[in-house]
C-alpha cells in the first residue's frame, strides 16, 4: 500500500493542474454563451471544489451565476450551516429550491414505507427551479468515475424540457471545442469535474486547503445498520424494527440527503488519513455509501433520464 | 514498485475501438483488472450479473457497457471513460463503440486522444469495421495508434499470421491521405497474452504488452511552436482595489507564453507586451512568470487594445509559419448528422472560443474508408468523412490540422436546432 500511495504522489501536482485547467475551460465557455446558468451548490465535497474553480475562472469579478441548492428538507444539520457560511464568505448569492415547497403545491408526494426517501422527489424540484429561474445552464459535480452511467455522460449535457437525458442521443464532444447551444425548452447540464476521480477531488481538496463539512472526517455518532449499509440517526432516519442504534467512528464519502447516504466506519480524522483510505479502499464511492444506486443495475441512468442530477 | 529516475509522463487519453466480437471488451476488463482498477462492489457487480444471465464466465464486457441498451444487445453505443493509474503513468481509457451509426461516440473519444487501440481478431482478419477505425484514427490524428491483433490462441500463435494481418493493415493506412504511424501487438486478452504481462505462447515477438506500451508512449507537442491564447472571457472586475484591471482569460494552446511576450492580437493585429500572467488572481501583483500550453489563465496586457471574447492573443510580434487569418477554409470532415452536407448550407463554425457564421460552398469529395480511394460528390451523408469547402462571415485565427490540433479544428454547428453537424480539421497547401 505505501509503495501504491508514493506513485499517486508522484507529479501529482502536475496531473491536478491539468485538470484544473480543464474545468476552468470549461466554466468559461458555458458562462460565455449562455444566458443564464446556476451552480449547484450543496454543501459537498465535489461542489466545494466547484466553488474554488470558479474562483480561478472569474475572480477578482463575481460570479456570472447563483448558486442554487435544493434542499430535501432532511439534509445534515452541519452541512447545511457549512452552505451558508461559504456562501457569506464567497459573497455570491445563494437560491434555495425546497422539496417541501413541492409537496406543498401538489407537484410531488412524500414517499411512505421503511425506505421512504425524498431523493428522487429533488429532480422535480429541481426542474421546478430551472423553469422559474429560466436557468439555461446548471453547474454540477457529478463524476465519470461515479458510476457506470455517469462513465457515458458527456461534460456538456442536454436536457430537454421534461429534464430527461438521452443516452443514446448525445453530441459528440470534439477536442476541448464545446458546443453550448440550445434549443428553446432545453438546458444544459455542465460538468466541469468530470474527469476527476474521488482520489483527485481529496487531493485537490488538500493541495487547496479548502474548509470542509465536519461530517466528512471520522466522529463518533449514533448509527443503525439496514441491507449492506450504515446510517447516521436523524430526524428523518430512524431505525426500524430490528434495527438497534449503536454508537461508532464514522465518516461519510458522500453528503446527500440523509436518508439515502450511508457511512462508513473509519477512524480518518484528517485529510492525510482521509485519502490513504481513499488510496486503500476497495469499494467505489457510491457503491459503499449510496444506497439509492443498490436498487438496480441501471438505477443511476433510470434517474438521470427522469431529470436527475 | 515506483522508479524514482523513471521520467514523470503526462496523463494519457487512450481511446479504443474495435467491436465485442474483436474482444474490446474483454481487453479493457482485462488491463482493469490485471491493473487492480476495479474496486470489489464493481467486481462484484459484474459477477451477479454475470451468474444471473447464465455466462459461463465473468463477462469483462459488462465493466465498460453501462447503458441498459448496451447490456442488452451486448454492443458497446456511447463512449464510456475510466479512469486508472499504475506507478509509472495515469490514464484515461475512452471506450468508443465499433458500429457504424455510432461513428459520431468514436470521432468524439479519437478527437480527444492522445493514443488509440484498435483490435483486430487475428482469426477474421481486417474486416469493414476495423478499416473504418484505422480511417477515422488517422483522419483525427490520433498521435500513436497501436493495433492489437487479439484472439491469437484461435490461429494458434502463429507469427506468419500476425505479419500478414500488420501488413494488410499498414497497405490500408498507406492508401489513406493522411500520415499515421502504426505498433502492432499480439494479444489473447481472454487469457491476458501480451496484455499486461509478456506471453510466453509468442517468443517470436519481443515487443511490449499493450499496457506497458500505453506506460511508455510519448506524446509529441504541437508543432506550432508559438503560444496562442484564444480568448474565452474578459475579466472586468467592478471593484475599486481592481478598478484599472482587465484580464483576458482563456486556454493557451501551441505553445507557452511568458511576462514580457511581444504580443499580437488577432483579428485586428494590434500589438501589446504581456505585463501579467495568473491561474487565479487575487492580488496586486502577478503570480507566474510564464505559461506551458494547454493552461488556463488570465493575460494582461500593456495596451488596452481591442480582444474580447473569440480574439486571440499570439506569441511574438509576427504569426508563426502557417497560422493565418482564413476566411475561405478547406476542411476534412466527419459528418455527424442525417441531414446531408450540400453546397448553399448556411450553419455556424466554431474555433476554440470563436463563433462564425459559415456557409458551405462546395462538397469536393467523399473518402471510401476500404479502399482509401475519394470520390467526388456532390453530398456528404451521416458518418461519411470527405472534404468540403465553406466560406466564413469573418475570420477564423488557424493553421493546419497536421500542425497543430487545436487551431487547426472547428465544429459546425446546425443553427435550427444547436446540433453538432461535423468534426472539422482544416487543410492547407503545406499539409
Amino acid at each position: 500500500m505505501s509503495c501504491k500511495l508514493n506513485a499517486v504522489k508522484v507529479g501529482a501536482n502536475l496531473h491536478l493542474r491539468r485538470l484544473e485547467d480543464e474545468a476552468i475551460h470549461v466554466f468559461r465557455e458555458a458562462c460565455a454563451e449562455r444566458e443564464r446558468p446556476a451552480l449547484l451548490f450543496s454543501g459537498g465535497k465535489d461542489s466545494i471544489v466547484l466553488l474554488r474553480l470558479a474562483e480561478k475562472a472569474f475572480r477578482p469579478g463575481r460570479f456570472p451565476f447563483p448558486l442554487l441548492h435544493v434542499d430535501t428538507g432532511q439534509n445534515f444539520d452541519e452541512v447545511l450551516a457549512f452552505r451558508d457560511a461559504k456562501v457569506a464568505e464567497l459573497g455570491e448569492r445563494l437560491i434555495v429550491a425546497k422539496v417541501e415547497d413541492s409537496i406543498a403545491r401538489g407537484t410531488v408526494q412524500d414517499e411512505t414505507g421503511p425506505r421512504a426517501s425524498r431523493n428522487r422527489l429533488q429532480s422535480v424540484t429541481l426542474l421546478e427551479a430551472v423553469d422559474e429561474h429560466r436557468f439555461d445552464v446548471l453547474f454540477g459535480g457529478a463524476r465519470r468515475d461515479e458510476d457506470r452511467a455517469r462513465a457515458k455522460e458527456r461534460i456538456v449535457s442536454v436536457r430537454d424540457e421534461l429534464g430527461q437525458w438521452e443516452p443514446s442521443k448525445q453530441r459528440p464532444e470534439l477536442w476541448q471545442v464545446l458546443n453550448l447551444h440550445v434549443r428553446s425548452g432545453q438546458h444544459l447540464r455542465v460538468f466541469p469535474i468530470s474527469n476527476w476521480t474521488e482520489l483527485d477531488v481529496w487531493q485537490y481538496i488538500a493541495d487547496e486547503d479548502l474548509a470542509l463539512p465536519s461530517i466528512y472526517f471520522a466522529h463518533e455518532r449514533a448509527v443503525f445498520e439496514r441491507g449492506r449499509m450504515i446510517y447516521g440517526v436523524t430526524d428523518a432516519m430512524q431505525p426500524g424494527p430490528g434495527e438497534v442504534p449503536f454508537r461508532t467512528s464514522v465518516r461519510f464519502r458522500t453528503v446527500g440527503d440523509a436518508t439515502c447516504t450511508g457511512a462508513v466506519r473509519s477512524t480518518a480524522s484528517t485529510l492525510d488519513e482521509v485519502i490513504a483510505e481513499i488510496i486503500a479502499a476497495d469499494v467505489t464511492e457510491r457503491g459503499a455509501t449510496r444506497a439509492d444506486d443498490q436498487f438496480s443495475e441501471a438505477a443511476m441512468e433510470d434517474r438521470k433520464r427522469e431529470g436527475y442530477f | 514498485m515506483s522508479d524514482p529516475t523513471h521520467p514523470t509522463l503526462d496523463t494519457l487519453i487512450c481511446a479504443t475501438a474495435g467491436s465485442v466480437d474483436d474482444g474490446k471488451s474483454t481487453l479493457i476488463g482485462r488491463i482493469l483488472l490485471d491493473a487492480r482498477a476495479l474496486m470489489r462492489d464493481q467486481l462484484a457487480h459484474i459477477e451477479e450479473v454475470s451468474a444471473r444471465r447464465g455466462f459461463s464466465r465473468t463477462e469483462l464486457a459488462l465493466v465498460t457497457d453501462g447503458l441498459r441498451a448496451e447490456r442488452e444487445q451486448g454492443i458497446t453505443i456511447d463512449a464510456a471513460w475510466r479512469y486508472f493509474a499504475t506507478p509509472r503513468r495515469r490514464f484515461v481509457l475512452a471506450d468508443t463503440p465499433g458500429h457504424v451509426q455510432y461513428t459520431r461516440n468514436m470521432v468524439t473519444g479519437a478527437s480527444q486522444a492522445d493514443a488509440a487501440i484498435v483490435l483486430i481478431d487475428a482469426e477474421r482478419g481486417l474486416t469493414e469495421q476495423t478499416r473504418r477505425h484505422l480511417a477515422i484514427t488517422a483522419l483525427l490524428r490520433v498521435p500513436v495508434v497501436f493495433v492489437v491483433v487479439n484472439k491469437m490462441d484461435r490461429v494458434a500463435f502463429d507469427e506468419v499470421r500476425f505479419e500478414a494481418l500488420a501488413a494488410d493493415a499498414r497497405r490500408h493506412v498507406e492508401a489513406l491521405p493522411w500520415e499515421t504511424r502504426l505498433r502492432f501487438i499480439p494479444v489473447c486478452a481472454l487469457d491476458g497474452d501480451n496484455v499486461v504481462e509478456r506471453s510466453t505462447r509468442m517468443p517470436w515477438y519481443d515487443g511490449p504488452a499493450v499496457l506497458e506500451s500505453l506506460e511508455t508512449v510519448r506524446v509529441a507537442p504541437s508543432r506550432l511552436g508559438a503560444g496562442v491564447l484564444p480568448v474565452a472571457w474578459v475579466i472586468r472586475p467592478q471593484r475599486e482595489d481592481f478598478a484599472t484591471f482587465r484580464g483576458l482569460a482563456g486556454r493557451l494552446v501551441g505553445g507557452g507564453l511568458a511576462v514580457g511576450d511581444r504580443v499580437l492580437v488577432a483579428p485586428g493585429m494590434l500589438e501589446s507586451t504581456v505585463t501579467r500572467i495568473d491561474r487565479h488572481v487575487t492580488g496586486a501583483l502577478g503570480g507566474q512568470a510564464s505559461a506551458e500550453s494547454g493552461e488556463s489563465i488570465v493575460v494582461s496586457l500593456a495596451d488596452d487594445v481591442d480582444a474580447g471574447r473569440g480574439a486571440y492573443v499570439v506569441q511574438g510580434a509576427a504569426l508563426p509559419e502557417g497560422l493565418e487569418l482564413r476566411q475561405s477554409v478547406t476542411l476534412d470532415v466527419a459528418w455527424l448528422t442525417t441531414r446531408p452536407a450540400r453546397a448553399g448550407m448556411r450553419l455556424w463554425l466554431k474555433h476554440q472560443s470563436r463563433r462564425v457564421q459559415a456557409k458551405l460552398v462546395g462538397v469536393t469529395h467523399r473518402l471510401d474508408v476500404s479502399t482509401g480511394a475519394t470520390t467526388a460528390t456532390d453530398e456528404l451523408k451521416l458518418n461519411d468523412l470527405g472534404r468540403l469547402q465553406v466560406v466564413l462571415g469573418e475570420p477564423i485565427l488557424a493553421t493546419a490540422y497536421a500542425q497543430d490540433r487545436a487551431l487547426g479544428s472547428a465544429l459546425l454547428v446546425d443553427p435550427a436546432d444547436g446540433e453538432t453537424v461535423a468534426a472539422t480539421m482544416l487543410v492547407t497547401d503545406a499539409g
